[in-house]
């Protein structure tokens, strides 16, 4: 029981980097440039929410603040690389990795200031609530998010093979010249990858403000989402979930059986692991080039 | 009135003038070639029809529609697809997806009815996968229908290529050098399919090419150009004659009589 009380824990706390990692390989695979602030995208996410929501800020329905939060983070991200990125089209990849950086501080320092400094937690409807399955309690904010991880898994399975716009994404990941020559507007399709990826950022950071309380500070998880995209291997989306739950699993086990500490740097030591013996990650999507 | 209608278009890199005010035109049905040395400004003019080059002057005019008014991804929706030089393919797909994206200027249905898969997105997809199913049938596509473009080999390749552009059902064809690599075979296969493609689907094609066997074969109009100039035009053994352009290939023969040519 305690055993299995660990993995569902973990399974959430995994979701989350899952879904923050999912931010970084949408935007890695559709324009190659990594986003560093993917983990603060997450917090401010949580922030624009916790603004929305909570009683001392603006004190609206939670099930209304929610999808106000999550159109709020896809304008972001849209607006982020039309202002900004997109005028950098053929720049390096270091400018635009210190851009991200850069943004990351400014982000943290904005939410500080605009809402507070101090650990706050997201009120929710079903704060405190508890499912009671054969002996088990579970908290129904941490099934709630493996539940929602879950959905969206699906959708945007669904999003990439089936939809003209998702295939459209692929194909300019794939070959931005090729996608231009079959009427793909490569760079509108950047741009609203950006949006998508401002959008999952805004669900992680609503799960994972539900679950526990957040700071300005808590982007910085998405150092361990950048580990879980790495182990998954970075062009790939189900990778990134994967790589995530294995963090995510690994942390709280770490934390139970191993010798204290040993939980923090296991992520980190998984992906040393996974970066010797297979350095394209879980699901390499490199191949290898024939000569 | 010409379907493609080129006026009078120039562009220069820096200082270096690649294109020289150059104007043509093509008709509706026609093989149209352009021939000359490397660097005379062929590629360029592909280039500028797909509108990845602005000219600094000259019109460009597609089936009514002015192009230099628009971008580069809203010319395939005009009807005008084309291949590379070096072959752009979708790698990580297979030759079957790499057709399907053909169609993308034809997918109508919207996010909510693709997602739920609906009736009205059923019928739409019937529809791609039988006009994707005619381009392999009519390339001989179907023992590489699945595989991986990234195993493929080159001829292969760039057949693929040609299907991608097919499975758009463009009014116009550019093929950049479409038998470049190829072995004498596979050249004349390529040189029966354009023929079908000008008289069964009734696609005008524009193309470059350096195999002049290949030219005469299908062209019915051919333009030699030289440094961004236009050279001669005219059918494939006028222009193969014409005077000036020999000397763009072989050179002049006073320079050889003086000595200065390594030739």
């Amino acid at each position: 029981m305690d055993f299995l009380q660990l993995i569902i824990s973990g399974l959430a706390n995994g979701c989350v980097y899952g879904l923050i990692a999912l931010g970084f390989v949408l935007i890695y695979k559709a324009t190659e440039a990594v986003n560093f602030a993917q983990g603060d995208f997450m917090m401010l996410g949580a922030f624009v929410c916790i603004g929305f929501t909570n009683h001392e800020y603006m004190g609206l329905n939670f099930w209304l603040a929610v999808p106000l939060s999550i159109l709020v983070m896809g304008a972001f991200g849209y607006l982020f690389n039309w202002g900004i990125l997109r005028h950098m089209f053929g720049q390096s990849q270091t400018s635009i990795v210190i851009l991200t950086i850069a943004m990351g501080f400014i982000i943290r320092f904005f939410a500080g200031a605009t809402w507070s400094h101090e650990p706050t937690s997201l009120e929710t409807p079903y704060a405190g609530q508890e499912l009671r399955p054969g002996g088990l309690v579970l908290g129904v904010d941490e099934v709630l998010i493996v539940v929602v991880t879950a959905i969206l898994t699906l959708v945007f399975y669904l999003f990439f093979s089936r939809t003209r716009i998702g295939l459209a994404m692929q194909a300019a990941s794939q070959n931005q010249l090729a996608a231009y020559y079959m009427g793909i507007p490569v760079k509108r399709i950047h741009s609203l990858v950006w949006g998508l990826s401002g959008m999952v950022a805004a669900v992680a950071g609503v799960l994972f403000a539900s679950k526990g309380a957040i700071d300005p500070s808590t982007g910085l998880l998405g150092i361990k989402a950048f580990a879980a995209a790495a182990i998954g291997g970075f062009g790939s989306l189900p990778g990134a979930l994967l790589g995530g739950l294995i963090i995510g699993l690994v942390e709280p086990l770490a934390a139970r059986y191993g010798p204290p500490g040993v939980s923090q740097i296991a992520p980190y030591a998984i992906l040393l692991l996974i970066l010797i013996f297979r350095p394209g990650g879980i699901f390499s999507q490199t191949q290898r080039k024939k000569v | 009135m010409s379907l493609l209608d080129i006026q009078n278009i120039t562009l220069k890199f820096g200082g270096l003038v690649a294109v020289d005010n150059v104007s043509l035109a093509v008709e509706k049905g026609e093989v149209f070639a352009l021939v000359g040395p490397n660097g005379a400004g062929k590629s360029t003019i592909f280039n500028l029809i797909s509108r990845f080059y602005d000219p600094v002057a000259g019109t460009i005019r597609f089936d009514g529609h002015d192009l230099l008014q628009n971008a580069a991804d809203q010319v395939p929706g005009f009807g005008i697809a084309r291949t590379f030089q070096n072959i752009e393919l979708f790698e990580q797909a297979t030759v079957l997806q790499n057709l399907l994206v053909g169609r993308h200027r034809h997918r109508q249905t919207g996010l909510l009815s693709n997602i739920v898969f609906s009736p009205k997105a059923y019928r739409e997809e019937v529809r791609h996968r039988e006009a994707v199913e005619e381009v392999i049938d009519f390339l001989n596509l179907q023992p590489y229908r699945d595989k991986m473009i990234g195993g493929l080999p080159y001829g292969v390749r760039k057949v693929v290529e040609l299907g991608r552009a097919l499975a758009s059902e463009p009014k116009l064809l550019l093929l950049d050098e479409p038998a470049s690599g190829l072995s004498v075979e596979e050249t004349q296969d390529m040189a029966f399919w354009i023929e079908d493609i000008q008289t069964q689907m009734g696609i005008s094609v524009m193309m470059v090419e350096h195999d002049m066997g290949l030219v005469s074969a299908v062209s019915d109009r051919v333009m030699a150009l030289s440094d961004g100039k236009e050279l001669a035009m005219g059918i494939a053994t006028e222009v193969q004659s014409h005077p000036a352009v020999i000397e763009a290939y072989l050179g002049t023969g006073e320079v050889s009589k003086t000595g200065t040519s390594r030739a």
